[in-house]
């Protein structure tokens, strides 16, 4: 892990430090005298040689010390934490909602091959992962929002600050679901898949051999197979949820690290991108691993 | 021979594909014919008339916040969201097939340095680093073209690369090397186009994305700038708008929607064609147990003698598309208690469906039970309720099946897998279920059998895990064992050890063995009669030792001596021409007769009867019992 | 080095490292260990034993598909170990090799025409209608009919398919062919279609065969001399009257008697008990000693070298000039 860490950083940096465009200048604006751009680059350390900037970069980072964001003016490790909680809320209900939905509809529709339930899924499953979650967004607060007045229209909390966790609760269904939607499809069309591959094989026919039911067939013995190849996408989804919350975010206003980003790379503020950028692959970095450990628990042919 | 699938699941799958595609058509024709087609300036502004809604007079959809006509954006957008997904797609599918397949092919350390380089890329959520690259070069459609295609390259490269390492390992490869082949010529000629079905594939489950994501960017404002507009700028141009002029932004993304559903039923018919598993009709799983048709249950009659094990009539066919394979014709035969025998024959005879078939585990679809009746102890199985087999299954009558390594369940222990059963039909649970499983590898003689109970399948070698599967199914104390193949995937030294543990329980238990194999001497070590099998019917039957000294069907004496044996490598071997007939279309007389040397016109005449010579001893062959033979 | 040895093995070993790459001591794998061998022209060898024992291993290390850990291989005269790949593609034009699975070895995506012209194109530099005459040649020899030659391998029968495998192999001519469990994935009235074919093209077109296969009795009717193999090394050697009227190692006399004999309502007798060890944990002595009936506290210690005997008889035992068949158990039955 430590490998991909590293890697991860140096790549981090090396996208910033090609970003073209001179950051002294942007930040100094009209105030960008030869003096002073002289200065603020040896301050930023601009003047250094690559390699020495990365290190002392990624020195600091070490201790927690992203730098400081120039267009929000506060720490960039403050910024990005604030923005942080909110995504990791969004992210984390969406793969909640989206692995519940898609492995229970992904195992009804495998057992009712054929039947209307698969069929219904079919449908389902297609219009789930056609369908661009950004306008999904802007069509479910149409609707639900303006329309029925069942949700707010955006953000994470009233402005009347009640500001409880239900409140939140309640800001959140919509932008959780929205951005659920499509890994819902993902998982719900690979568990149907696995199963049917799983119900296959000859364990399954060792099973019903032995003259077991045939809900410990399915569940024991089909469930636990299909899991072995599901887990890993997972993760993946895991990953997709993260950065499809940049979508939903802009959408619903929601104050997450995506629309931070968005922002940051607009305004070409360096250190909140690389801030930003870091921890949120260390998070995926994290997911991985916690995929690891549950393949490792479900299977024991996988050594640690 | 292989069949195709059947007609009707494929057709139904490939009506959605056709209308999918066909949409997929018809959107790419309106975008061609844009040029063409009377459509107002896409960037001329009005202000005058902004915001208007659809239906108004000369704006069918409407106009947007500058006043442009929505419909005419509509159309010149979809073109460029069109290019911009496929030449996204495509680059992507090039470089990254080409990653996959190198590093599948070259040396291993080549492998590690590309799939590591893969996995760091793809530590980084596709957003990010598609957001990141628009960053560096400046938003922008191309360079939203190129963040997005980069990003897409490990999907392919980890895709192509899996596929690619499977079929490396395949001797084919080798087979090239071994004809000249250079390396090169082997890469883009041997594999690339085995891949190509799974580069295709890929191609079609990424390109609906690629347009979804390119929209994305546009929606953010930076993928493509004013003047020029695709489907997802459309969107992010109208999103303030939602609530005085919802049109402006959903009318884009519904045709996005559009045109990714279609995209994606033509990729999912895409699929079902290029798919091998799907084209041979191993679509469905099968059903808990095998399907009987009305005329079989119809026709039963519950036989037999108390305790007895038999089979009268039965024939099994499978249906594949318009061919029926009639697997098992009209097979007759019981089992009485104190019994063992042996059913013989090669791949394609029948014997193994006849076996499974008695427990109706053959699956359905494709299988199906034409006719028949199977009785044990006076209860009639074929046409019976699951919940009756169920309970016999594993219980009374018990399966021994031929691969031990695919016979169990990989993820549960070897005595979870005792134990089920003992739960299932004795109710047996915790301690006392335990003490039960570890008699039971005591008797099968696999050592340290306390420790075994939490072993799993792998961490166990082909004869253990072959003892194990016995175990399992002397776990209720059955009356019968049916046991097809359960030495042929074994060496020669382990197969003889549960040999002897079979002859070994046969005795010590009175169990019944049903036993099948192609294999002559293993069947005369274990059995007191056997069956021989030909091309879905019993051809001949007697006590091993008639069958041995005596064999009356010209297909059984031919068998035995085309089967070279130690000590006899002096004598000629005497092959048997030809190949057993095709079982979806058999010919009108006997099945032999092509490959007989005895055969005449009445053989080839009409069907050949079950002759019964003498007590226990039948052959279907009108010149058996001919001295001069 | 004899001089009418065509194919000599000098001390071949092969280590399979499993783990990971980066993390260096993984588990090794001996699939071969120091074994010797000579192969005379015109007498078939043939190499026998069970699964893991490595014949397969080595039978890809003589042919070059796989480079040994250790040891040499010459052929007439000429160590094809390390060889250049250009020399090594002279040499398939005499050594050939056929695979057990006839299915998995032929490219799905080829015509039977396609499979047998690659060889006479790139081995050979044929011209087209030298071609032409020798792919009809080859499907004679093979007893397949000329149309099959613009036919998929799919469409075939198993043995038909090994048919194809054996005119690819000797498309180029070549003076010996090493033959990986040939038959072993055929049917049994199949198989003995093939043997025959087999013996045929020996007789006329005067290939040697190094056959190897699990399958004594095979291996018996179709090779003058045979070798056979345990857990990576050979045991014993000799032609096939020493070998089968008088075996002089244990597990050669074990493997004998495991192969059921029919026609007798015989007793199941076991000859030997519990399985061979895994190939990356070998016992130190002897690599039979764990399950022989004859071991003694010696055989644990020290490994017996492959000790001669007369008429050219090997056997890696320290009782070998004293050998005692196997005691019989009776089982129940």
């Amino acid at each position: 892990m430590i490998p991909v860490v590293i890697g991860i950083s140096i790549i981090v940096f090396l996208i910033m430090a090609l970003l073209p465009g001179d950051p002294a200048q942007a930040i100094l604006g009209s105030y960008a005298t030869p003096d002073n751009l002289a200065r603020l680059r040896s301050e930023l350390g601009l003047d250094k040689p690559l390699v020495q900037r990365y290190l002392i970069w990624f020195g600091n980072v070490l201790h927690g010390d992203f730098g400081r964001s120039f267009s929000l003016n506060r720490p960039v490790i403050n910024e990005v934490m604030d923005r942080l909680g909110p995504t990791m809320l969004l992210a984390g209900s969406s793969l909640m909602l989206a692995s519940l939905f898609g492995l229970v509809t992904g195992t009804v529709a495998a057992i009712r091959q054929y039947g209307w339930q698969d069929r219904l899924f079919t449908v389902l499953v297609l219009v789930g992962i056609s369908t661009p979650s950004f306008w999904l967004g802007l069509i479910l607060v149409l609707f639900f929002s303006v329309q029925l007045g069942w949700f707010p229209v955006s953000g994470m909390q009233s402005i009347t600050g009640s500001g409880g966790f239900l409140d939140v609760l309640h800001h959140l269904v919509l932008p959780a679901f929205t951005l659920a939607i499509v890994a819902t499809g993902v998982i719900a069309r690979l568990t149907r898949s696995s199963m049917l591959e799983v119900l296959r094989r000859e364990y399954i026919r060792s099973a019903r051999a032995k003259g077991l039911s045939e809900r410990r067939v399915v569940y024991v013995h089909a469930f636990k197979n299909a899991l072995v190849s599901i887990i890993p996408v997972l993760g993946i989804q895991a990953g997709f949820v993260i950065g499809g919350a940049v979508y939903i975010e802009t959408v619903f206003q929601w104050p997450g690290i995506g629309r931070m980003l968005v922002t940051a790379i607009l305004t070409r503020d360096i250190l909140l991108v690389q801030g930003g950028v870091f921890v949120i692959a260390i998070i995926y970095v994290l997911i991985n691993l916690v995929t690891d450990v549950l393949q490792h628990m479900v299977d024991p042919r996988i050594s640690a | 021979m292989r069949y195709r699938s059947s007609g009707l699941a494929r057709f139904a799958r490939n009506r959605t594909a056709a209308v999918g595609l066909g949409m997929v058509i018809l959107i790419v024709l309106i975008s061609l014919a844009a040029p063409i087609l009377p459509l107002a300036n896409p960037n001329a502004t009005d202000l005058a008339i902004r915001l208007k809604p659809p239906g108004t007079a000369g704006h069918l959809l409407g106009t947007d916040q500058l006043g442009r006509d929505i419909l005419s954006r509509l159309i010149w957008g979809t073109r460029v969201s069109l290019a911009v997904g496929l030449v996204a797609t495509f680059a992507a599918a090039v470089v990254g097939s080409l990653i996959g397949i190198i590093a599948a092919y070259y040396s291993r350390w080549l492998d590690n340095l590309l799939m590591r380089g893969i996995d760091m890329l793809m530590a980084f959520p596709y957003i990010l680093l598609a957001l990141a690259i628009v960053a560096i070069l400046g938003p922008g459609l191309l360079n939203a073209l190129l963040a997005i295609s980069v990003v897409n390259i490990p999907f392919f490269a980890r895709n192509v690369r899996g596929a690619a390492v499977g079929l490396v390992r395949l001797e084919y490869v080798d087979t090239a090397r071994l004809s000249g082949l250079s390396n090169a010529r082997i890469l883009f000629g041997e594999l690339l186009p085995n891949v190509l079905p799974v580069i295709m594939i890929t191609i079609s489950t990424t390109v609906g994305w690629m347009i979804l994501e390119t929209a994305g960017l546009s929606f953010l404002g930076l993928g493509a700038q004013p003047p020029q507009a695709d489907l997802g700028s459309m969107l992010g141009d109208g999103r303030d708008l939602i609530l005085i002029a919802p049109h402006v932004a959903t009318i884009p993304g519904l045709v996005i929607l559009v045109l990714v559903i279609g995209i994606n039923l033509t990729g999912d018919g895409l699929r079902d064609v290029l798919d091998p598993q799907l084209k041979s009709g191993a679509l469905a799983s099968p059903a808990p147990m095998t399907a009987v048709d009305h005329t079989a249950a119809a026709a039963n009659r519950a036989a037999g003698t108390a305790g007895a094990l038999a089979v009268s009539g039965l024939s099994t066919s499978f249906v594949l598309g318009p061919a029926t394979v009639r697997a098992v014709q009209n097979v007759s035969f019981s089992v009485a208690p104190g019994e063992s025998l042996g059913v013989m024959g090669e791949s394609g005879s029948g014997k193994s469906v006849t076996a499974l078939s008695v427990l109706q585990l053959v699956p359905t679809p494709p299988g199906r039970i034409t006719a028949g009746s199977v009785a044990y102890d006076g209860q009639e199985l074929v046409g019976a309720p699951l919940s009756t087999l169920q309970n016999l299954r594993g219980n009374r009558i018990a399966f021994v099946f031929q691969n031990p390594m695919t016979a169990l369940n990989p993820l549960l222990s070897v005595g979870e897998q005792i134990v089920e059963s003992l739960r299932r039909h004795q109710g047996l649970r915790g301690r006392a279920a335990r003490q039960k499983a570890i008699e039971l590898l005591d008797a099968v003689h696999i050592p340290d059998a306390e420790a075994r109970l939490t072993t799993y399948p792998h961490e166990l070698s082909g004869g253990m895990r072959q003892r194990a599967g016995t175990a399992i199914a002397l776990s209720n104390d059955p009356d019968v064992i049916i046991a097809d193949e359960p030495t042929t995937a074994l060496d020669v030294t382990i197969q003889a050890q549960i040999l002897r543990l079979f002859n070994e329980l046969r005795v010590k238990r009175g169990l019944r063995l049903v036993f099948i194999s192609h294999d002559f001497g293993v069947l005369s070590e274990v059995c007191d009669r056997i069956v021989v099998m030909y091309a879905g019917q019993i051809v001949e039957t007697g006590s091993v030792k008639e069958i041995y000294e005596s064999p009356l069907h010209p297909y059984t004496r031919r068998l035995m001596a085309c089967v070279p044996m130690i000590g006899r490598a002096e004598e000629p071997l005497t092959a048997i021409p030809g190949l057993p007939p095709d079982l979806a279309q058999l010919p009108s007389g006997c099945y032999f007769a092509d490959r007989c040397d005895l055969a005449i016109e009445r053989c080839r005449a009409a069907p050949i009867e079950l002759r019964t010579m003498s007590q226990g001893r039948s052959a279907r062959c009108v010149r058996a019992g001919e001295t001069a033979v | 080095m004899s001089d009418s040895a065509v194919l000599e093995v000098r001390k071949v070993s092969k280590d399979f490292r499993r783990g990971s790459l980066l993390f260096g001591a993984g588990n090794v794998v001996h699939a071969v260990t120091d074994l010797s061998l000579q192969l005379r022209r015109g007498d078939s060898l043939g190499i026998v034993g069970e699964s893991g024992c490595g014949k397969s291993t080595l039978a890809r290390i003589l042919v070059g598909l796989i480079p040994p850990t250790g040891g040499q291989v010459f052929f007439e005269g000429e160590d094809v170990t390390i060889v250049s790949r250009r020399r090594r593609k002279e040499l398939y034009r005499k050594i050939q090799f056929v695979f057990q699975d006839p299915l998995s070895s032929l490219n799905p995506r080829k015509t039977v025409r396609q499979l047998l012209e690659a060889p006479l194109v790139h081995l050979l530099g044929m011209e087209r209608e030298r071609r032409k005459e020798r792919l009809l040649e080859l499907m004679e020899t093979v007893n397949l009919r000329p149309e099959s030659l613009d036919r998929y391998p799919h469409e075939f029968s198993g043995g038909q398919n090994q048919r194809i495998g054996i005119a690819r192999a000797l498309a180029a001519e070549p003076s010996l062919i090493v033959l990986d469990e040939p038959v072993s994935a055929l049917d049994v009235s199949i198989q003995a279609q093939i043997l025959k074919l087999l013996e045929n093209l020996s007789r006329s077109l005067g290939v040697t065969y190094l056959f190897i296969s699990h399958d004594l009795a095979v291996v018996e009717r179709m090779c003058e001399q045979i070798a056979v193999m345990y857990l990576g090394n050979l045991v014993e050697f000799g032609t096939r009257a020493q070998i089968f009227a008088s075996p002089r190692h244990p597990y050669t006399s074990v493997l004998m008697r495991s192969v059921p004999a029919p026609g007798t309502r015989a007793v199941t007798r076991v000859a030997v008990h519990g399985e061979p060890p895994s190939p990356s944990n070998l016992p130190p002595g002897c690599p039979f000693e764990p399950r022989c009936y004859r071991a003694e506290a010696k055989c644990a210690e020290v490994k017996p070298d492959l000790l001669p005997y007369p008429e050219g008889h090997r056997a890696a035992c320290f009782f070998g000039d004293d050998p005692q068949p196997p005691p019989m158990e009776e089982a129940a039955g």
